[in-house]
């Protein structure tokens, strides 16, 4: 269990002045699911596409299953599953012969074996089903039983989950960690700060560079180093700026029908609660609260 | 402070057998961001169409600022701006350029727009770009254009819809602080369509919609509030093997596994029964178990608890020995 299956060294892409990926360094042990966590154009999916032996990186080194990804691509992607932004189906094929498809592509053609991928995914009934018809949530099952159709040891997700409501999405991080207890690995881009909570780990970029990669809990920890409140005061607007003057006190924002302030620890429940009151504002109440890797993101950004 | 922005009465609208909008009653308030949620197929995007006019109820009424959209629909459209995620502008032309087309499209004369669209920029931080050519604009600088855009007409109601999926947090903070300041300085109401936690959380009332009807509504801390003692949070090894056994708990309602723990929402009242019988597993099964306690309820398990009772998940969402019917 301890066995690497992805290391990078100093992983970088770049296409003409933009780089896309800068020096990227992590490692991922088998059996771990491992979020990739960054806005839209943060380098996520060209870090994949080079783990994959798809884009030759412009510098920088990185071994998957044991293979080196500039020289020996091809049994990488033997024994590695994506699953791509886009659920590249066929939509004018039933969901049966989309899975056979992708089995094909691989030399996948004992019928046992692909019956029990889609009973894995929960599709069984659906076989005859045309993948137009298919709601996006099933769209997204179908996708990840053509990624595990020839039993892959490694799985990269990327983005598996733009789109669907947090039921369906449920039900797809239940598959995942199902397959992870079976002895699969998983990298997973996301967008999503709430969805990459459901990862063992989670790395975080933006514009092309690896800011941090943990466990959520000691993401928030670590680099948030202060205290989250929820904090309710009247008028909102004047509340903002009168904690913004506080020392000490590193962001406040506003979120839904409350205020959320990241501070330093040494800032005090009652410090907050006085300020507020000096200012004269109503309906006064602060309580502290638990971080999210929005927070943990915005910090690292901020710095 | 309250006048109500859009008021939808017992609006119904139906394609062929579906029923996408089942007489559906809300309303959104001067100063109010106004999340709208729902899984897909809930039937938001009918609701959405219908409030600004792009469909026609088969039955009920909508009214923006006091306006019929039934009887005077372009008096009605007037009062709304529109953004969505794929806000379309002209990238060969300069910032100031798009406003002008977006003011004359609605209707404005010069010495109307061009001060409007000149106050609006500097609202949003682009006053310095006027000169830019959109297709130059950063991710970021584009969405603050499309805001822009769908202002320059004065709207009192704003309609957004998924305004800042896969855009970067930082990017995001900038702009709910942008629709913030909008809401409270000019008071206008907002409704925001989405199936993304992210942004539900960042508004001041929000509606969870299923099946056509609008199951749930309230202000998110009151929402949280209501599940208050409800939820769990297991940590404990192997995690897997929790969640099976957890699953067979009939007051277990709803697992979500979560990197290092398991997230419980158990029925009303049944948090100590369902602990005690978590401690007992442990002990039969020779689990290991490390905390078992408590925790916030979050807005996800706010719209889990109130879509799970009320759609038809035809076996959706229960696979894997979990049943989340």
């Amino acid at each position: 269990m301890i066995e690497t299956v992805v290391r990078t060294d100093q992983l970088t892409k770049r296409f003409g002045e933009f780089t896309a990926v800068d020096a990227v360094s992590f490692a991922i042990k088998s059996g771990e699911i491992v979020g990739y966590l960054g806005p839209n154009g943060s380098g996520k999916t060209t870090t994949i596409r080079m783990l994959l032996g798809l884009l030759l990186p412009t510098s920088g080194e990185a071994e998957v299953l044991g293979y080196n990804i500039r020289t020996d691509p091809e049994p990488i992607r033997r024994k590695s599953g994506y699953m791509s932004q886009r659920f590249a189906l066929y939509d004018d094929l039933t969901v049966w012969e989309n899975l056979q498809f992708y089995a094909g592509v691989y030399a996948v053609t004992d019928e046992a074996h692909l019956k029990a991928t889609l009973d894995r995914v929960g599709m069984r009934k659906q076989a005859r089903e045309m993948a137009k018809d298919l709601p996006v949530g099933w769209r997204q099952r179908l996708a990840l039983a053509a990624a595990i159709v020839h039993q892959p040891q490694l799985l990269f997700l990327d983005e598996p989950t733009s789109g669907v409501d947090p039921l369906a999405r449920r039900v797809f991080w239940d598959l995942i960690y199902e397959l992870v207890d079976e002895g699969i690995t998983a990298l997973v881009t996301t967008h999503f700060m709430d969805e990459a909570e459901y990862c063992q780990r989670v790395g975080i970029m933006r514009r092309g560079q690896l800011l941090a990669m943990d466990t959520p809990e000691r993401l928030k920890r670590d680099v948030l180093d202060g205290q989250a409140w929820d904090v309710s005061a009247k008028p909102a607007l004047r509340a903002i700026s009168v904690l913004e003057q506080v020392p000490g006190v590193h962001r406040v924002g506003l979120s839904g029908d409350h205020l959320r302030v990241i501070a330093a620890k040494v800032v005090r429940k009652s410090v907050l609660v006085q300020v507020l009151r000096s200012a004269g504002l109503d309906g006064i109440a602060v309580s502290p609260t638990s971080p999210g890797l929005e927070d943990v993101f915005l910090s690292l950004s901020l710095d | 402070m309250t006048e109500k922005l859009l008021q939808v009465n017992s609006v119904s609208r139906s394609f062929g057998d579906l029923q996408a909008v089942k007489d559906l009653t809300m309303q959104v308030r001067g100063g109010e961001i106004f999340g709208l949620m729902g899984p897909d197929g809930a039937g938001k995007t009918t609701l959405m169409r219908i409030i600004c006019g792009a469909l026609l109820p088969d039955t009920g009424e909508v009214l923006v600022n006091g306006i019929s959209m039934n009887k005077s629909p372009d008096q009605a459209r007037s009062e709304i701006g529109y953004l969505s995620q794929r806000f379309s502008m002209y990238e060969d032309l300069t910032v100031l350029e798009n406003l002008r087309f977006f003011a004359e499209v609605r209707g404005l004369a010069a010495d109307v727009w061009r001060p409007r669209t000149l106050e609006i920029l500097d609202f949003v931080g682009l006053g310095e770009f006027t000169g830019r050519l959109a297709g130059r604009l950063s991710g970021g600088m584009k969405q603050k254009l499309g805001l822009a855009a769908s202002l320059v007409h004065r709207p009192r109601l704003l309609l957004l819809d998924e305004p800042t999926g896969g855009v970067d947090p930082v990017t995001r903070q900038d702009f709910w602080q942008l629709l913030i300041r909008l809401v409270r300085e000019e008071h206008v109401g907002v409704l925001v369509s989405t199936p993304y936690m992210d942004e539900a959380v960042r508004c001041t009332y929000v509606g969870m919609m299923a099946a056509g009807s609008l199951v749930l509504e309230g202000p998110p801390s009151e929402l949280r509030n209501a599940l208050e003692g409800q939820i769990l949070q297991l940590r404990g090894a192997p995690l897997l093997a929790w969640r099976r056994a957890a699953a067979n708990l009939p007051d277990v309602l709803d697992i979500q596994v979560s990197g290092t723990y398991l997230h419980l929402r158990v029925a009303p009242g049944r948090a100590r029964a369902v602990t005690r019988a978590l401690k007992q597993l442990a002990r039969e099964r020779g689990l290991s178990l490390e905390t078992l306690a408590p925790t916030d309820p979050l807005l996800e398990d706010v719209f889990n608890a109130a879509i799970v009772d009320h759609v038809s998940t035809e076996g959706l969402y229960q696979i894997n020995g979990v049943q989340h019917d």
